[in-house]
């Protein structure tokens, strides 16, 4: 049985449960969000990546309401939320640093928003042991945030903010504090407490692989403006800009001047060299400048020369060896380099190429994403 | 490399000589049997039991106690929100200058701020008292309670306070839940300290204090002129050992505190 994809995003009749309309957020004379328009959908499990200093973190607080909005508006649920305090929205933070409350437990930390709520004493007592089950805490309760690993801590925070059962959960670069092997742990726990609980969830992280891995959508920030709103595969496979495609992940760009019929586009980008084909739905002029992207694992590389609609000839540079595969930096004659990625299904030693050995390199005509800017 | 040579501990000695010599003088001769202070008679306590019949004595000190209580409570109240304010507050029209107002009577002559203080409260017609002391010794404890006081909020993770408002808090909830018990330290040492400063502060509070009201450094003053008395060496003895107390209590509370922060810090960033 297959479940119906989840992408309330393409639906034209959903409301969304946040929307920025027109928001710019000035610091002084600094311009830290300009003009942003972003529609986020209940359930979603939305991320804000960028480098630091792009604007995702001021986006967050300006939900939470530490920050007010220059111009334009934020809407939860249709209503502006601008003069709603901080303490009165229906949206909790899970904080960078945690901000746990050094002088409570545990079982304290996540009862003190409940509590806030004039809530009754058993009602509190069931919600934060169910929140300690949530993220397998019970054997801590009574302990300080002092005398629990990062680990624990971390998930002691995240228990905190859903205590209260927000309509919106933000995670502010939640993982940052963690090791690689347990920052992985948590990306998988966390998008199982996002399914369990259905809360809609804002993550604000610069690290392209958390956000590809837990996010329904991925919005790519820079200078306080959205590049890119898709979702991780789209992002990955069809960004829409040279940035977006070099911000996720590896890629190899060649510019040159584009010659379009159809579908198809030869690409002028050396003299001398082959042009190279590509396949796009976009419209290029004769001549136009356009940057061709293609990741290294769709170039393939190797001794004899094959038959594809796109090879190129050149040598061994570097070799990236990172275990399962390797990363070949091959230079074409035009010294312009180009990676191109393999697994390693055969022992090393067996390998048909090496540092300096001629090879061929080639990929297909639809491997690539022709970019006009 | 010898670390105790001759020369350290002569230093040493001659150093701590030179600082507690006249007060270890004094405390032995509060035992002195003997009427004359400066002729050894043998080992006694006799002065301090004549000491607690002395009405004068014991009226003075339950006066100096009622200041000191008082005006140290008044003033960790108003030197915690100058804090709290000037750390907090961020960039608002005279801030420099209201932060360098807050830390000048640390430097002020103490003759200075007492004459200005009486001239005030001549001027606004309040009758000189026990009151006039308290609120002279609240002025100049509160700037030192400040500085304790902010040099720890300085250092306090803002985004706790946030977590608080973001889970629900009002400001002033934020502030009583969660902030103030965390710079708790450093606000009872604030008022350890303003406790000691107004127990043995003797210029300020004789410019305030009326003909009703006398502190126990002004009675010793005045007792000294006509003579020392054994028993204003007892007297004094107990308020060595009282200003000690609170002196070493506020340190420790403040070291013990830092300690356990500087232990949760490495907690945290080992974890």
């Amino acid at each position: 049985m297959t479940q119906p994809a989840f992408s309330p995003w393409d639906d034209p009749a959903a409301t969304p449960l946040i929307q920025f309309r027109n928001v710019t957020k000035r610091f002084g004379t600094f311009t830290a969000i300009e003009g942003l328009s972003l529609d986020i959908f209940e359930r979603e499990f939305f991320a804000l990546l960028g480098p630091s200093g792009c604007g995702k973190t001021t986006m967050m607080r300006m939900l939470a309401g530490f920050e007010d909005v220059t111009e334009g508006q934020i809407l939860l649920n249709g209503q502006d939320i601008a003069p709603v305090p901080p303490n009165k929205r229906a949206v909790n933070m899970m904080f960078q640093s945690y901000a746990l409350f050094p002088h409570l437990s545990v079982w304290d930390n996540i009862a003190f928003g409940l509590r806030r709520d004039r809530m009754r004493k058993d009602a509190v007592a069931s919600r934060v042991d169910e929140m300690l089950r949530l993220t397998r805490l019970e054997k801590f309760a009574n302990r300080k945030p002092h005398q629990i690993s990062g680990g624990q801590r971390q998930r002691v925070a995240l228990a905190r903010s859903l205590a209260k059962a927000p309509k919106l959960l933000l995670l502010d670069e939640p993982l940052g504090a963690l090791d690689k092997k347990l920052r992985q742990d948590t990306q998988f726990e966390l998008m199982d407490i996002q399914e369990t609980t259905g809360t809609t969830f804002v993550i604000v992280t610069h690290d392209q692989e958390e956000a590809m891995t837990v996010a329904s959508r991925v919005a790519v920030m820079d200078e306080g403006k959205l590049m890119q709103v898709a979702t991780p595969d789209q992002i990955y496979e069809a960004p829409n800009s040279v940035y977006v495609a070099d911000f996720i992940g590896d890629v190899n760009i060649i510019s040159g001047r584009a010659s379009q019929s159809g579908d198809k586009v030869a690409i002028a980008w050396a003299e001398g060299e082959p042009q190279i084909q590509g396949t796009t739905s976009r419209q290029f002029a004769p001549g136009q400048t356009c940057h061709f992207a293609i990741r290294p694992e769709k170039v393939a590389i190797s001794a004899q020369k094959p038959d594809a609609p796109n090879v190129l000839r050149g040598k061994v540079l570097d070799i990236a060896y990172l275990g399962n595969i390797s990363t070949y930096h091959v230079e074409l004659p035009t010294g312009t380099i180009i990676k191109a990625q393999t697994a390693n299904t055969r022992r090393i030693a067996r390998r048909s190429f090496t540092w300096e050995d001629p090879v061929w390199i080639s990929f297909s005509d639809t491997a690539g994403v022709l970019l006009e800017h | 490399m010898k670390r105790f040579s001759w020369f350290n501990a002569t230093s040493l000695t001659f150093g701590f000589a030179f600082l507690y010599l006249p007060m270890i003088i004094l405390i032995i001769y509060s035992f002195n049997s003997s009427k004359l202070v400066t002729v050894w008679a043998g080992f006694s306590t006799r002065w301090y039991g004549e000491l607690m019949q002395n009405e004068d004595m014991l009226d003075a000190a339950w006066a100096t106690l009622k200041v000191a209580v008082f005006s140290s409570t008044l003033a960790t109240i108003l030197g915690t929100m100058a804090a709290y304010v000037l750390v907090r507050a961020g960039r608002f029209a005279g801030r420099t200058l209201f932060s360098g107002m807050i830390y000048a009577p640390l430097v002020m002559p103490e003759v200075i701020t007492g004459l200005s203080l009486l001239l005030l409260f001549i001027g606004i017609g309040l009758d000189r008292g026990i009151l006039t002391i308290v609120l002279a010794h609240t002025t100049f404890a509160m700037c030192y309670v400040s500085v304790v006081v902010s040099s720890r909020l300085t250092s306090f993770d803002r985004s706790l306070e946030e977590a608080a408002l973001d889970l629900g808090c009002s400001p002033f909830e934020a502030f009583r839940l969660v902030t103030l018990p965390i710079i708790a330290p450093a606000v009872i040492s604030g008022w350890l300290l303003a406790f000691t400063l107004s127990l043995d502060d003797l210029v300020i509070a004789s410019f305030t204090t009326g003909p009703s009201a006398t502190t126990l450094p002004i009675k010793i003053f005045s007792a000294v002129r006509l003579g020392v008395s054994p028993e204003i060496n007892a007297l004094s003895s107990i308020m060595i050992g009282l200003v000690t107390l609170g002196v070493i209590s506020a340190s420790l509370i403040s070291k013990r505190a830092a300690v356990a922060r500087a232990k949760d810090e490495q907690a945290a960033a080992g974890a």
